[in-house]
C-alpha cells in the first residue's frame, strides 16, 4: 500500500475550528488520508497470542471482526469498570466544561471536533450510557447514548490511534481526567477483537521474542554496538569497552533500542558509552532487555507487563545490584508509574547508590531503577566529571519536555541542569508551551509511522511552532530532548515545519563537552561533523 | 435541539408545580412533602451507591498527573503541591483543585494567526465557575435558617455579609445575583460558543436550566411574589420532625421552587453532578507521585500478563548466534 | 488499592452534615412562632384593625415599611393613613408600635424564628427598652 502523499506546511497550518451544524453524533467517521496506521498483520499478533490474527485493512468496509465481537467489548468495558476506578470515574463525571478542548495538540492541528479530548472521551462515553447507566438505557439519545455498531468500532480506532497519550489535557481538567487513561482502555478493548496498528504490532512481536522493537537479534545489536564504539575511538582517540549479558556487574543499562540504530538516536546512545567509559563504571548491557520502551504499553496493560517482565528478570539474572534508565518518554512513564506494581517487588536488588558520588537515590529505593538524567545530574552536582561546554557553541539549545517525563513523572530540572552544564547557550520555550504545559511531538504512543504522516505533522504543529518561535528569536539550531521517540519523530517535524532546527540527546550534548581522560584533541562532534574554530588548531598541530 | 428540549422540561416541570400546588391542600402536601421526602431518600440512596461502586473499584496503578517538578535529588527544588510526594501534599493540592479549582485556572485560551500559535489567559471559565459554586454553596448555607431552630450564628452573619449592600427590604443578597449571574454565563458559553455548543448535550443543559429555575424562584418568591416564610419554615420543621403539616397560605411559587430542587436532587446522583464525589476520588490528583519509592499494590496483578519470554526461551532461540557473536551464554 | 476508610469517611461527614438538622431537631424539638399581640394599647381596641389585613402584613410588612420610609423620609410626605376612623402615623416608632409595644413577643418571635435581621432598629429605638 502506497503512503498517503503529505500536502505542504502552508497549505497543513490552515487549520479550520469550524463545527458542522449538527450532533457529533450523527457524523459518521471519515477515513482521510494521512491520518491512520495500516492494520497489524496476522504474524505479529500470533507472535504474542493476541486474538483475531487475520489480513485486514483498515480502509475496507469488511473488518474481518469476530462474530461475538459486540459481547466481547460489553464485556471487555465491563470489566474495565470494575477493574479501573480511572475508567469508572472518567466515565461517570465529565460536566463537558470543554477546558481541554484546544489543549490537544491533535485538535489544534487538525481543528476536528473528535480530536477535543473531551469528544475523544464521549466516543466510549456514548456506549458506556447505553449499556450501564439506567440515564442512557432509558432516554438514548438524549442522555448521550448510542448503539454500539461496527461504525462506532471504526471511529474509537480512528480516533484513539490519533491520540498520543501525552496528558496534556488532564492538567487542565479540574477533575484530573485523563484522556491517556480513555485511549489506553479504547485500544485495550479495540485489540480484545484484533483491531491494532501494524506499527505497534510489530515491535510488540519483536519486542517478546527478540528483546527490542527493532527486532535486532543478539549479534546484531552488539555488532551494531562496534560501530559507535567505532566512532568514539575516531573523535576521541579512546576505545570503550562496553559489555553484554555481564553477571556480576553493579549496574544493568537499560535503554530504547532506537538509539543503538538510528540518527541522530545513536548520537546519545554514543554519549552514554563514553560517560560510563570515563567513569570507570561496573555496568552492562542486556540483549535480552535491549528494550527500555514498551510498545505493550500501546496495546494493552496486559502486553505492557509482558514486555516489562524482562527489565527485572534479567537484573535478577545477572545479579547486578540495580538498574539505570536512558533517556525515553513512554519508557520512564512505564518504569515509574507501573514496573514495579507490575513485576516487583525488586527485592532481589539494592537500593540505588552512585558508585562515583555516594548519593542515595531515595526516590527510586523501591524500584530500583534511576533515570539516567537524575544519575548524570548528580555527577556534575558534585564535580565528578570536566566538562568544557564551549566545544557546544556552535549549538543554541531549547529544551523540549517530553509527555511522559513531565506529566506522568515531573522530570523537569535534571535534564535543563546537565545541559546548562554543557552548553553556553540555553533558551527555553514559553511557559505555555514547556514543562508541565508541553507538546507533543504529535507521534508518539506508537504514532509514529510513514502513512499516517499528515496527522503526525499536524499533531506536532504546536510543538514546531514553539520552536519557531525560539529559532526565530534566539537563533536556537537544536532542540534537545530525553526521549528516543521524539529524538527520531521531532526530526521529521523539523524537516517538515522549520528545517534549520536540529534534534539531539542531551546526552549527545553532555558527551560533547565531556573532557575525557587521556582523550586526543576534538576537531569533531559526536555526529563526526568538524567543530568550528577546533578544526585549524588541529591542522596547526598536525603540521608541527 | 437540546437546549429547547431542556428548557422545556424545566418549564414544564414549573407549570406541574404551579398547576399541582394550586388544586389544594392535597396536591400541596404532595408537593411540599411528599416529593421532597423521596427525592432526598433517593439523593442519598443513589448517592451513596454511586460512591460505593467508584469506591469498590480498585487503583490498580499510581497515575497522578505530574504538574511540577518531581522530589529526586536533594538539592534539586521539589514542588510539593503540584507534585506531591506524600499524602500532606496530596491534601494540599486536592484543596486547591476543590475549593479553588486549580487545573481551571490554569485555562489558555489557543488562538492560530499567520500560521502562528498564541496562547492567551482565559480565566473566565474558572471565574464564572468558582463563583457559581461558592454562590451556591453560599445559598445552601443561608437556606440552614429554615431547618435549624434557633437559628445559629453563623447563618444569621452568612445572611448579613451575604445581604452587606442593605439595600431594599427585605435586603438584596448578593449571592443570588452572582448564581444567575454566574449561571447565565455558564449557558452563554454553551449556546453562543460554537465548540462548546458542539460537546454539549442536554444533559448538560437541563441541569444549568434546572438550577437557573431554582434560583429565579427563589429570587422571585424573597422580593416580588413573596411567600410567608414563618409558614415555610412551619412546613420545613415539619418534614425534619416527621409531623407532616403544610399550612395553608404559603404561596404557589413555593412549591415549583421545592419541586425543582426536589428534581435537582433525585437528577443528582445519576448525572454529572455526580462530581461533587468524583472530584476527590480522581487517581490523578489524589495520589502521591512516589511510585518508585514505594511499591503500589495492584489488586489484581496476578490476573494478567502471565505468560512471558523468559531468558531461556530466548537463549534457546539464539544461543549459536550468541555463541558465535562472544555473547556469554547459560548454557553450552 | 481502595482507600475504603478514607472514601467511608468522606461519606459519613458528608451526609452527615447534610442530615445535621433531622438530629438536631430529633434532640431539641421546637414549636414555630407565635407573635402576640397582647399589649395594653391593642386590648383596648374595639375593632382591632391594622393598616392592611393581617396576612398581607405578614407577608409584605417590610415593603410597607420601606415605603413608608422613602414617603416620609425622601418626599416629607407625612400624610397620616386612615383605616377603620382611626389615624396610623407612617412611623415605626409612633405609629406600629404605638400598638405593637411587644417588640419581644411580636417582631423578634418571628425574624429570630426565621432568622431575619431586619436593620430598623440600627436607628430606631423601642420604647419599653428605654434605649436612645
Amino acid at each position: 500500500m502506497a503512503k498517503p502523499q503529505t500536502p505542504k506546511p502552508e497549505e497543513l497550518v490552515k487549520v479550520d475550528y469550524g463545527t458542522p451544524g449538527k450532533s457529533w453524533i450523527d457524523i459518521p467517521v471519515e477515513f482521510k488520508d494521512g491520518h491512520w496506521c495500516f492494520g497489524s498483520r496476522p504474524e505479529f499478533l500470533e507472535a504474542v497470542g493476541m486474538p483475531n490474527a487475520r489480513d485486514w485493512k483498515p480502509d475496507e468496509a469488511d473488518w474481518k471482526l469476530p462474530d461475538d465481537w459486540k459481547d466481547t467489548i460489553l464485556q471487555g468495558i465491563k470489566e474495565r469498570l470494575e477493574k479501573y476506578r480511572s475508567f469508572h470515574i472518567f466515565m461517570d463525571i465529565c460536566v463537558r466544561c470543554g477546558a481541554c478542548a484546544d489543549k490537544c495538540h491533535f485538535y489544534i492541528g487538525s481543528g476536528d471536533p473528535k480530536n477535543m479530548p473531551v469528544l475523544r472521551a464521549e466516543l466510549i462515553r456514548s456506549i458506556y450510557r447505553k449499556y450501564f447507566t439506567p440515564g442512557g438505557k432509558v432516554f438514548g439519545k438524549f442522555a448521550g447514548a448510542r448503539e454500539l455498531t461496527e461504525e462506532v468500532i471504526k471511529e474509537w480506532w480512528y480516533y484513539f490511534y490519533q491520540c498520543t497519550e501525552c496528558r496534556r489535557c488532564s492538567v487542565f481538567c479540574p477533575y484530573g481526567i485523563d484522556q491517556a487513561e480513555i485511549t489506553m482502555i479504547g485500544r485495550e478493548l479495540l485489540n480484545l477483537i484484533g483491531t491494532q496498528t501494524g506499527w505497534i504490532a510489530g515491535p510488540v512481536a519483536n519486542c517478546y521474542n527478540k528483546g527490542n522493537h527493532l527486532g535486532l537479534e543478539p549479534h546484531t545489536l552488539s555488532s551494531n554496538m562496534e560501530y559507535l564504539v567505532d566512532d568514539i575511538e575516531e573523535i576521541t582517540g579512546i576505545r570503550v569497552e562496553p559489555s553484554w549479558n555481564r553477571k556480576g556487574a553493579e549496574i544493568l543499562f537499560v535503554t530504547p533500542s532506537g538509539d543503538l540504530f538510528g540518527d541522530p538516536g545513536t548520537y546519545t546512545a554514543m554519549g552514554y558509552l563514553m560517560l560510563f567509559h570515563e567513569l570507570g563504571l561496573d555496568y552492562t548491557w542486556s540483549t535480552y532487555a535491549s528494550e527500555g520502551g514498551n510498545f505493550g504499553f500501546f496495546t494493552s496493560m496486559d502486553m505492557a507487563k509482558r514486555l516489562n517482565y524482562k527489565i527485572y528478570a534479567e537484573a535478577k539474572r545477572l545479579g547486578v545490584k540495580w538498574i539505570i534508565g536512558g533517556e525515553c518518554g513512554h519508557m520512564w512513564r512505564v518504569l515509574h508509574q507501573y514496573m514495579d506494581t507490575w513485576n516487583g517487588p525488586a527485592d532481589f536488588l539494592e537500593e540505588p547508590v552512585s558508585p562515583i558520588t555516594g548519593t542515595k537515590f531515595e526516590n527510586a529505593k523501591s524500584t530500583k531503577m534511576v533515570h539516567i538524567a537524575e544519575f548524570t545530574a548528580d555527577l556534575i552536582k558534585h564535580g565528578k566529571i570536566k566538562l568544557d561546554p564551549s566545544r557546544n557553541d556552535h549549538l543554541n539549545v531549547t529544551f523540549h519536555d517530553s509527555c511522559n517525563t513531565a506529566r506522568g513523572m515531573g522530570m523537569f530540572e535534571e535534564p535543563r541542569y546537565i545541559i546548562n552544564n554543557v552548553v553556553n547557550n540555553f533558551h527555553e520555550m514559553s511557559e505555555e508551551e514547556s514543562r508541565e504545559k508541553t507538546f507533543c511531538c504529535g507521534s508518539g504512543s506508537g504514532l509514529n509511522a510513514g502513512e499516517n504522516m499528515e496527522i503526525r505533522m499536524r499533531g506536532g504543529m504546536p510543538r514546531a511552532n514553539a520552536v519557531k518561535k525560539v529559532r526565530d528569536k534566539h537563533g536556537v539550531n537544536m532542540l534537545a530532548n530525553i526521549c528516543a521517540i521524539d529524538r527520531a519523530t521531532l526530526s521529521a517535524l523539523m524537516d517538515y515545519w522549520t528545517p534549520d532546527v536540529g534534534v539531539c540527546g542531551a546526552h549527545e550534548l553532555l558527551a560533547n563537552a565531556l573532557v575525557m581522560t587521556g582523550e586526543k584533541k576534538r576537531t569533531q562532534d559526536l555526529r563526526l561533523e568538524d567543530l568550528p574554530g577546533m578544526e585549524e588548531e588541529a591542522n596547526e598541530e598536525g603540521d608541527e | 435541539m437540546g437546549i429547547l428540549f431542556s428548557l422545556l422540561i424545566v418549564v414544564g416541570l414549573a407549570v406541574v408545580a404551579l398547576v399541582g400546588a394550586s388544586m389544594g391542600h392535597g396536591m400541596q402536601m404532595f408537593f411540599g412533602v411528599i416529593v421532597p421526602y423521596v427525592s432526598l431518600a433517593i439523593f442519598i440512596v443513589a448517592g451513596i451507591n454511586k460512591v460505593v461502586k467508584w469506591g469498590r473499584t480498585p487503583v490498580p496503578f499510581q497515575i497522578p498527573t505530574t504538574c511540577g517538578q518531581q522530589k529526586s535529588l536533594p538539592w534539586i527544588k521539589h514542588s510539593p503541591i503540584e507534585n506531591p510526594n506524600d499524602t500532606w501534599g496530596v491534601v494540599r493540592r486536592m484543596a486547591l483543585e476543590v475549593l479553588l479549582f486549580r487545573s481551571l485556572f490554569r485555562n489558555l485560551k489557543t488562538e492560530i494567526n499567520d500560521g502562528k500559535l498564541s496562547y492567551g489567559s482565559e480565566k473566565l471559565l474558572w471565574l464564572a465557575g468558582l463563583a457559581f459554586h461558592v454562590s451556591f454553596f453560599t445559598v445552601v448555607l443561608r437556606h440552614l435558617r429554615f431547618f435549624i431552630t434557633p437559628v445559629p450564628a453563623f447563618i444569621n452573619i452568612t445572611d448579613s455579609l451575604d445581604g452587606f449592600m442593605q439595600v431594599g427590604a427585605p435586603h438584596l443578597l448578593l449571592t443570588g445575583v452572582i448564581l444567575v449571574a454566574a449561571t447565565a454565563f455558564l449557558l452563554y458559553r454553551r449556546i453562543g460558543m460554537a465548540q462548546i455548543k458542539h460537546i454539549s448535550l442536554p444533559a448538560d443543559y437541563f441541569p444549568l436550566f434546572l438550577i437557573i429555575g431554582i434560583a429565579l424562584s427563589g429570587i422571585v418568591m424573597r422580593y416580588v411574589t413573596k411567600v410567608d416564610i414563618v409558614k415555610v419554615k412551619e412546613l420545613t420543621m415539619g418534614l425534619l420532625s416527621f409531623s407532616f403539616t403544610v399550612p395553608s397560605g404559603i404561596g404557589v411559587v413555593f412549591f415549583i421552587h421545592v419541586f425543582l430542587i426536589s428534581t435537582l436532587l433525585a437528577y443528582f446522583p445519576f448525572s454529572k453532578l455526580m462530581h461533587l464525589g468524583g472530584v476527590f476520588l480522581s487517581p490523578t490528583r489524589n495520589m502521591p507521585n512516589n511510585s518508585r519509592e514505594k511499591r503500589h499494590i495492584n489488586p489484581w496483578n496476578d490476573t494478567f500478563g502471565t505468560e512471558v519470554h523468559t531468558y531461556a526461551h530466548y537463549e534457546d532461540a539464539f544461543r549459536e548466534k550468541m555463541k558465535d557473536a562472544g555473547l556469554p551464554v547459560e548454557k553450552e | 488499592m481502595y482507600n475504603g476508610g478514607k472514601i467511608i469517611a468522606g461519606l459519613v461527614i458528608f451526609f452527615g452534615l447534610l442530615t445535621v438538622p433531622f438530629f438536631i431537631n430529633a434532640v431539641k424539638p421546637t414549636s414555630g412562632a407565635n407573635p402576640s399581640i397582647d399589649t395594653p394599647v391593642i386590648n383596648s381596641l374595639d375593632t382591632k384593625e391594622c393598616v392592611k389585613p393581617a396576612d398581607y402584613m405578614r407577608i409584605e410588612h417590610m415593603k410597607v415599611l420601606d415605603e413608608w420610609r422613602d414617603e416620609v423620609v425622601r418626599d416629607g410626605d407625612r400624610k397620616t393613613i386612615h383605616v377603620g376612623g382611626k389615624d396610623f402615623q407612617k412611623s415605626l416608632q409612633n405609629g406600629c408600635m404605638e400598638c405593637h409595644s411587644n417588640k419581644k413577643q411580636f417582631c423578634d418571635e418571628c425574624h429570630k424564628y426565621a432568622g431575619v435581621k431586619p436593620y430598623c432598629w440600627s436607628c430606631h429605638f423601642v420604647k419599653e427598652e428605654g434605649r436612645i
